[in-house]
């Protein structure tokens, strides 16, 4: 009988601190098999961000440095002009990334830098309580829009994939998702997909991952998964919106 | 025959295994493991496991590992 | 005759970096510290190093932790406004204990304040500016040569200590031009960096962080820092005396109000006063010692500043009991910088 499903090498054989069914431990997998799957690891430098993604270096058996809320891509770009032949990405939020680190993203992305950024998008503040982020839904309600996000007060959920496809420095973007079979595999794809665009030396590639956040929603972990296709992918549109090189 | 193997000190008993699913051969138990959590196990009495690592893939724990 | 050239404070500095093997500069522009990422724009490239224009200083220091974090010698540069938005990544690279250079060519505050020579900055400098109870070095230079020599230095400090550490200056010393004499770096015995992130490879996993949640880790670590710190109070504090040894009045100050009380005390000194100079040139760690040491036969010292009182703490807590502190201050702007026989009305007034 042969083994047909294992634990990458890259990521480190223990117990994780995410709530039961987050989408986070799938999402480390991911991108753990696509580090395997290109030989990754011995070179790989990670650049953890600040939110429940902070533990990085816990989960994955590389060299990482942890940031500042923010300011990864300001980091990885430090990492990546320091020492171009390692392989560098970030892991953030969409807290750390599109609302404090909003200049540091945008800017990395504009200047073409060769780094690899995986942005975790579950609408709301994980690590800190469940707080309104820049990609809660309109209605949505967080321990800081109590009464529902409106958009009249708190604007519009930031759909950040499409912001920076509009960059000329951004080689690859696409959103994803992990709440299905289906949705996981292209997930799985994309990401290895951003990996060889680095790999490769084509530039900046961004790979969002719609994920769930079943403690902070109120919801238990399937509930939390069901509401990932019904109320962010309808908002958040899955695909590929950036793929310069056409690898 | 096909088999899964689900780690009950990662498993985290979230439930996603069992919704992806398709010969409905997992079920949440009433097994309670040092976390606490009560843990998914395969139903034996089902057998029909057919090994296609779908509840491996969804699993966020890296909990099941799949043969075949 | 070794070869002398004429050169601004913030070239020199610049100099000094690439000459210390600096290659890696990030940083943003603002008044008066702009000759510097302009020259780095301009030289790095040529030795094969990496210049960046950034979003922001808060982008710009994030980079050189990027880049120390790799082991490279990295720097940025500011004056006091920028230097408040490097604060928040100058106390995590404390925390992570990243050597990197960051140079503080100050203006005059608080707020947009104005483009003078000013040392209102000293407190954020050495007291920790940003959160935490962390220090970080502090140098002071009063001429061009050691805007030179210290830049040199501050690198070799940066990575035996594994410490951010910073220049201080002003428009003074950082816009004036000297002659300044470059020379090769001398050679200094450097710990190995092993440490540093290059990719795992075979080895162990490396992390640099500053986030310690287990029971006890972050006390045990705010330890080790702190006896960093007494470390570099016992080896690596520097300071000038000039005409101490008789002198029944010393003035003391730092950078650029140094040069100009310097001044003043050899005024002084042609009149046949007894009046000498004690500079501090490391900030942090501060010349406690060589303060305790000269008051004890000189009972008098005037400290001169550019601001309304801040190293003066530090200078009453350094002397002996029985020695008496008095004061002189400005805090700059336009027009405020005051002249060497104002600060010899001074000396006169407390001789």
């Amino acid at each position: 009988m042969q083994q047909v499903f294992k634990r990458p090498e890259a990521l480190k054989d223990v117990q994780t601190h995410f709530c039961p069914g987050c989408h986070h431990g799938t999402i480390h997998r991911l991108v753990a098999e696509a580090l395997d799957e290109f030989g990754l690891q011995k070179r790989t430098i990670g650049i953890a961000s600040i939110g429940c993604s902070v533990f990085l270096y816990h989960y994955f058996d590389i060299d990482v440095i942890e940031t500042p809320h923010g300011r990864a891509p300001a980091v990885a770009t430090g990492v990546k002009r320091a020492k171009p032949d390692s392989f560098v990405f970030t892991y953030q939020g969409d807290g750390d990334l599109a609302a404090i680190g909003t200049a540091e993203i945008i800017h990395a992305a504009n200047r073409g830098e060769d780094i690899t950024v995986i942005f975790v998008n579950n609408t709301t503040y994980g690590m800190t309580g469940g707080q309104m982020a820049p990609t809660t839904l309109l209605g949505q309600k967080t321990s800081t829009s109590p009464y529902g996000r409106k958009s009249e007060k708190e604007g519009f959920p930031v759909r950040v994939t499409e912001l920076l496809s509009g960059l000329e420095g951004v080689a690859f973007a696409a959103r994803t998702a992990v709440n299905t079979p289906k949705n996981l595999m292209d997930a799985k794809k994309q990401i290895k997909k951003a990996f060889q665009y680095q790999v490769e030396g084509k530039g900046f590639s961004f790979v969002e991952v719609l994920s769930s956040c079943p403690t902070n929603w109120g919801m238990n972990a399937v509930e939390a998964n069901e509401r990932v296709g019904r109320e962010m992918c309808e908002y958040f549109k899955l695909g590929v919106f950036k793929d310069t090189a056409g690898i | 025959m096909p088999k899964i193997e689900i780690d009950e000190l990662r498993c985290k008993g979230c439930g996603l295994c069992a919704t992806v699913c398709p010969k409905k051969c997992i079920v949440l138990s009433e097994q309670i493991n040092n976390l606490g959590y009560t843990i998914a196990v395969l139903d034996e009495a089902g057998g029909a496991c057919v090994g296609c690592a779908l509840c491996a893939e969804m699993c966020p724990d890296v909990a099941i590992l799949v043969f075949k | 005759m070794p070869k002398r050239i004429l050169v601004k404070g913030n070239e020199a500095i610049c100099r000094g970096a690439i000459e210390a093997g600096c290659r890696y500069y990030f940083g943003y522009p603002i008044t008066p510290q702009n000759d510097i990422p302009e020259f780095m724009s301009r030289e790095l490239p040529k030795v094969n190093g990496e210049f960046i224009q950034a979003e922001s200083e808060i982008a710009s220091v994030n980079m050189v932790m990027g880049a120390a974090a790799t082991g490279v010698r990295a720097m940025t540069s500011s004056s006091s406004p920028g230097i408040s938005l490097k604060m928040e990544a100058i106390s995590y690279m404390a925390g992570m204990e990243l050597p990197c250079l960051i140079v503080n060519i100050s203006r005059s505050g608080p707020g947009l304040g104005g483009i003078d020579a000013s040392q209102g900055d000293y407190f954020q400098a050495v007291k920790g500016g940003g959160h935490g109870g962390y220090h970080i070095v502090v140098i002071a230079p009063a001429s061009i040569q050691e805007m030179y020599d210290l830049t040199m230095h501050a690198f070799d400090l940066a990575e035996i200590y594994r410490t951010p550490v910073m220049i201080l200056g002003d428009a003074v010393v950082g816009q004036m031009k000297e002659p300044l004499i470059p020379h090769p770096k001398p050679n200094t015995d450097l710990p190995v960096k092993d440490w540093a992130l290059r990719g795992k490879g075979d080895g162990e996993q490396r992390i640099i962080k500053s986030l310690f949640l287990g029971d006890g880790e972050l006390e045990a670590h705010n330890w080790k820092l702190h006896a960093k710190y007494q470390q570099l109070k016992e080896k690596e504090t520097r300071w000038e005396e000039f005409e101490t040894a008789d002198a029944t009045l010393i003035v003391t100050g730092f950078g650029s109000a140094a040069r100009i009380a310097k001044t003043a005390v050899m005024m002084a000194r042609e009149e046949g006063l007894k009046v000498g100079l004690l500079r501090p040139v490391t900030l942090f760690p501060f010349p406690e010692k060589a303060f305790y040491a000269a008051t004890e036969h000189c009972k008098k010292i005037l400290d001169i500043e550019l601001n309304t009182g801040q190293m003066v703490e530090d200078v009453r807590l350094s002397v002996r009991r029985d020695a008496e502190v008095f004061f002189y201050g400005r805090p700059s702007g336009t027009g405020s910088l005051p002249t060497p026989e104002e600060l010899l009305g001074q000396i006169k007034k407390y001789l």
